[in-house]
């Protein structure tokens, strides 16, 4: 149960894009579809369950003055071995969001995890933040590559919804995604508010 | 157990421990998908040739000759000699252009008399949603189609700079790039065999440069700011 409750603490309480606003560069840059945001959260999730994992392991070893340059070669490490394993046997996934696989070494979320959480709790506590953050920025790149897609260009995972004429090119460019994450964080504000 | 003290010799044999750790499995990793990651992009390059110089047709292709040539503006051209069935069909040209974003690369396949056969974007970062639409936009069906033209009778160029093709809807920079990817390319092949009646393949540095880059200058290659606005 208590396991469950940090699954769903990263999901809800502290998502990352909602209420925390970190890792704001890659959401920005790979939203403009929903499959391309999906990708990248997924991305993000694999590498954050194993650096969560391998730094709870590690805590005790590494001391505290040299830690943030340690769990940053942890983090690339992952990165890199997701990069080349992407490029080998998912090309396509690669194809589209190649681009954006070294941002996730900097994406401050899965530093900010491996600090606040994975430095002061056990592996499989560790795995279940992995888990919950993971999902919360998945379901938010999803949910504003969706907005994004439907407004921009008419579709939905790819699937045409009305003409692309009637799309509203700003929301497939850079500021079109800064106004639709705006009303997707009032809204998520108002329905946690109430509960 | 105890957490290790911020001492400098725990410090040194930390820092060195993790970053040896890391470098081995990274080695190790980069063994593993070298081979897969190599035999994707043939694999990616092979289907984009065939596509491009059948064009939906039957047919057995064999690659027979492949050459890099590099014109005056420093682009460089892989380019594949394409038999079907044992005689010479064509010849697929692969350039890296610049678009709205860096390297929109460009495999096109031309017969031997330099009409279009096909063509295949082998990779790309434009805008997904507006640049990204190259792939199909200039496609047969498409409403920029090329195919059957030919760059040195047709005037390749979009509609806003005097040309024949139409750009892709509110991505003139992304058109313009692919159609100046698609003219360098013939040039590079054409231009020069009939100006001087010999071919100079496989030659690094073209002797007479200025027959290479002369149908890439009449394009434009200024980029006012109305990618967004039209």
């Amino acid at each position: 149960m208590d396991k469950f409750k940090i699954i769903l603490n990263g999901i809800i309480k502290e998502n990352p894009i909602f209420v925390l606003l970190l890792g704001m560069c890659p959401t920005l840059g790979t939203t403009t579809s929903a499959i391309n945001g999906m990708g990248m959260g997924l991305a993000t999730m694999v590498v954050l369950m194993c650096s969560n994992v391998v730094i709870s392991l590690v805590k005790n070893l590494i001391p505290d003055m040299v830690r943030i340059p340690s769990f940053i070669v942890i983090i690339a490490t992952f990165v890199t071995v997701l990069e080349m394993l992407m490029k080998a046997y998912v090309p396509s996934l690669y194809a589209s969001l190649g681009l954006f696989i070294p941002l996730i070494v900097v994406n401050c979320i899965v530093l900010g995890r491996a600090e606040s959480f994975a430095a002061k709790n056990g592996a499989l506590a560790s795995l279940c933040d992995g888990v919950g953050i993971g999902l919360g920025f998945t379901l938010a790149l999803t949910l504003l590559g969706a907005v994004r897609e439907i407004l921009g260009s008419g579709q939905i995972f790819g699937f045409q919804l009305w003409g692309d004429q009637y799309g509203v090119l700003a929301f497939v460019l850079a500021p079109g995604a800064f106004i639709a994450l705006a009303y997707l964080i009032v809204i998520v504000n108002k329905l946690t508010k109430k509960a | 157990m105890k957490k290790l003290e911020s001492t400098l010799p725990n410090m040194v044999a930390v820092l060195t421990g993790v970053t040896l750790v890391s470098a081995a499995l990274l080695g190790v990793m980069q063994q593993l998908t070298k081979e897969p990651i190599e035999q994707i992009e043939r694999q990616t390059l092979n289907d984009g040739i065939k596509k491009v110089i059948l064009a939906g047709k039957e047919g057995d292709l064999s690659v027979s000759k492949t050459d890099t040539l590099i014109d005056a503006d420093k682009n460089t051209f892989v380019v594949y000699t394409a038999e079907v069935d044992g005689a010479v069909a064509g010849r697929a040209v692969k350039t890296s252009v610049n678009g709205f974003s860096p390297n929109l690369t460009v495999l096109t396949g031309f017969d031997n008399d330099g009409n279009i056969l096909g063509y295949e974007i082998l990779a790309t970062a434009e805008t997904p949603g507006l640049g990204a639409k190259a792939d199909q936009w200039f496609q047969k069906d498409g409403k920029g189609c090329i195919i059957g033209k030919n760059p040195g009778v047709d005037n390749l160029t979009v509609s806003k700079d005097g040309g024949d093709v139409d750009a892709i809807t509110a991505s003139t920079i992304t058109s313009r790039a692919f159609l100046k990817a698609v003219n360098i390319e013939y040039s590079v092949i054409f231009k020069d065999d009939a100006s001087s009646g010999a071919t100079r393949w496989g030659e690094a540095e073209p002797a007479d440069s200025s027959a290479v880059s002369a149908p890439a200058d009449s394009l434009s290659v200024a980029e006012p700011a109305d990618s967004i606005a039209n």
